[in-house]
């Protein structure tokens, strides 16, 4: 337990002294959500109607955003190799590192949401609602992703080929977390859909450390 | 099964079948084509579009089946280190990709007469494209190392952990209420499609199976060419000219 907390709280140094990741993520965030009352035009209802769908898909572009750097850098410098030779498993490293990528970008991005739902004029009904669909699908999205990040490490092109291979994964929590705001804002119950989102959630943190794991020890060849 | 790692033994059984699979597609296609253009009724609400199902759903039968294979070789080259495996996952995924393309346009051409669009965004049609994408993913990861055994290795992780669509595409129909009608072969009891409509449908899903095969052991024979080619080419490259002494 405290070599998974020792992990996390080196990538959050890390991330600290290098400044910027969770700023860059956050500001890319608000101009992309800020981009669609231009695209779209500014009628109320029109922003209200879409608001739930433009806060999913740009938060989870953004967390993708910062998804390459999460092995990359460790990958280049060798001391990945180095974590991976000491005792603790490979899959408790991924974890640690993934929970810190979570804290860095999904929570931030959790933090910023309802600013930007306000923006959009969503309605209030649909706040709680989505504050819980970030907390349960953004975990599930660093998660999805960290495989992927492993995956492309040391290939062509890796930053395109990544958005190629997570994407398509992503979409189930894209569907479910839109699915329960909507519910939401009509007044519908948004148990069900919070409930597979947390399915969804356990499940990826049961199995994708395992695959994650595996990817990296391949690339450590 | 590792009587079947050799290259040569697999050589010598491909072409042992493949004439075989060959002549048999050739002849079930077209026997299920000939049922299915004219000797099958039209149905009573679709009409004469029902035709279509012919190619439709053996081919998002073979997408599945496909992406199986490719998940079951990727499984068994990751375990075992089974080097056949790698080449018959590689092998696998564009023809499964060129399958889960023509179901997604012949559902298309079907669906604009009948439901009246070319697409709908319902359960079964969603996870079918994702299908569609993680096949292109995996050809892309395939591809995209300079070292081509690293990328079998990453792309057999990347065909496991998208084999969670698999079950999701089949029970899809079930789960959601969708556009999509629910499957009416493989259910329990008799199947609820009429015998003269059932039998180009086997037909043709036979027939797609024998392609599929054929096509497949192609495609790993290519392979394995191609990997002695480059072995060849790599000692030819290392290969430092030794200067002969010279009897005098």
């Amino acid at each position: 337990m405290s070599r998974l907390f020792g992990i996390i709280h080196r990538d959050l140094r890390l991330a600290l002294r290098q400044g910027s990741d969770s700023v860059m993520v956050v500001t890319f965030f608000v101009l992309t959500v800020v981009l669609f009352p231009f695209g779209i035009g500014p009628e109320a209802n029109i922003l209200e109607r879409v608001s739930s769908g433009v806060l999913w898909v740009t938060a989870l572009l953004a967390s993708m955003l910062s998804l390459d750097r999460l092995f990359q850098a460790d990958y280049e410098d060798g001391s990945l190799e180095l974590l991976a030779l000491t005792p603790t498993p490979l899959e408790l490293l991924v974890l640690g590192k993934v929970a810190a990528h979570w804290l860095t970008t999904g929570l931030p991005l959790m933090v910023a949401a309802p600013v930007l739902a306000v923006l959009l004029n969503m309605n209030a009904d649909g706040f709680v609602t989505l504050l819980l669909t970030m907390l349960l699908g953004t975990p599930t999205l660093s998660l999805i992703g960290a495989m992927g990040a492993a995956l492309v490490l040391g290939a062509r092109r890796g930053g395109v080929l990544l958005s190629l291979l997570v994407l398509p994964l992503y979409i189930p929590v894209l569907i479910f977390g839109v699915g329960a705001i909507d519910a939401a804002v009509q007044g519908l119950p948004v148990h069900a859909h919070l409930l597979i989102l947390g399915g969804m959630l356990l499940a990826a943190l049961a199995l994708t450390p395992w695959a994650t794991a595996a990817a990296l020890r391949q690339a450590l060849e | 099964m590792h009587r079947f790692a050799n290259p040569a033994r697999f050589l010598r059984l491909a072409s042992a079948i493949l004439p075989w699979s060959s002549a048999l597609s050739a002849l079930l296609i077209a026997a299920g084509l000939y049922f299915a253009l004219f000797h099958s009724p039209a149905d009573y609400q679709q009409g004469e579009t029902v035709r279509i199902m012919y190619v439709h759903v053996p081919s998002a039968w073979l997408a599945m089946a496909c992406y199986s294979t490719m998940a079951l070789s990727s499984a068994v080259a990751l375990i075992w280190k089974h080097p056949l495996a790698d080449l018959v996952a590689k092998a696998a995924s564009p023809i499964g990709a060129a399958f889960t393309f023509l179901c997604l346009v012949s559902g298309s051409l079907w669906g604009r007469p009948m439901w009246g669009t070319w697409w709908a965004w319902d359960a079964r049609l969603t996870s079918m494209l994702i299908l569609f994408f993680l096949y292109l993913g995996h050809m892309a990861l395939i591809n995209a190392f300079d070292d081509p055994s690293r990328g079998a290795k990453a792309a057999a992780i990347l065909a496991l952990a998208g084999f969670v669509n698999i079950p999701i595409i089949k029970f899809s129909v079930d789960w959601w209420n969708t556009l999509h009608q629910p499957a009416s072969v493989s259910k329990f009891g008799m199947p609820s499609i009429d015998p003269a409509m059932l039998l180009p449908l086997l037909l043709m899903a036979l027939g797609f199976t024998c392609f599929f095969v054929t096509v497949l052991l192609i495609r790993v024979r290519t392979e394995i060419i191609a990997s002695k080619l480059r072995a060849i080419r790599m000692t030819q490259i290392h290969a430092v000219p030794v200067a002969v002494p010279v009897a005098e």
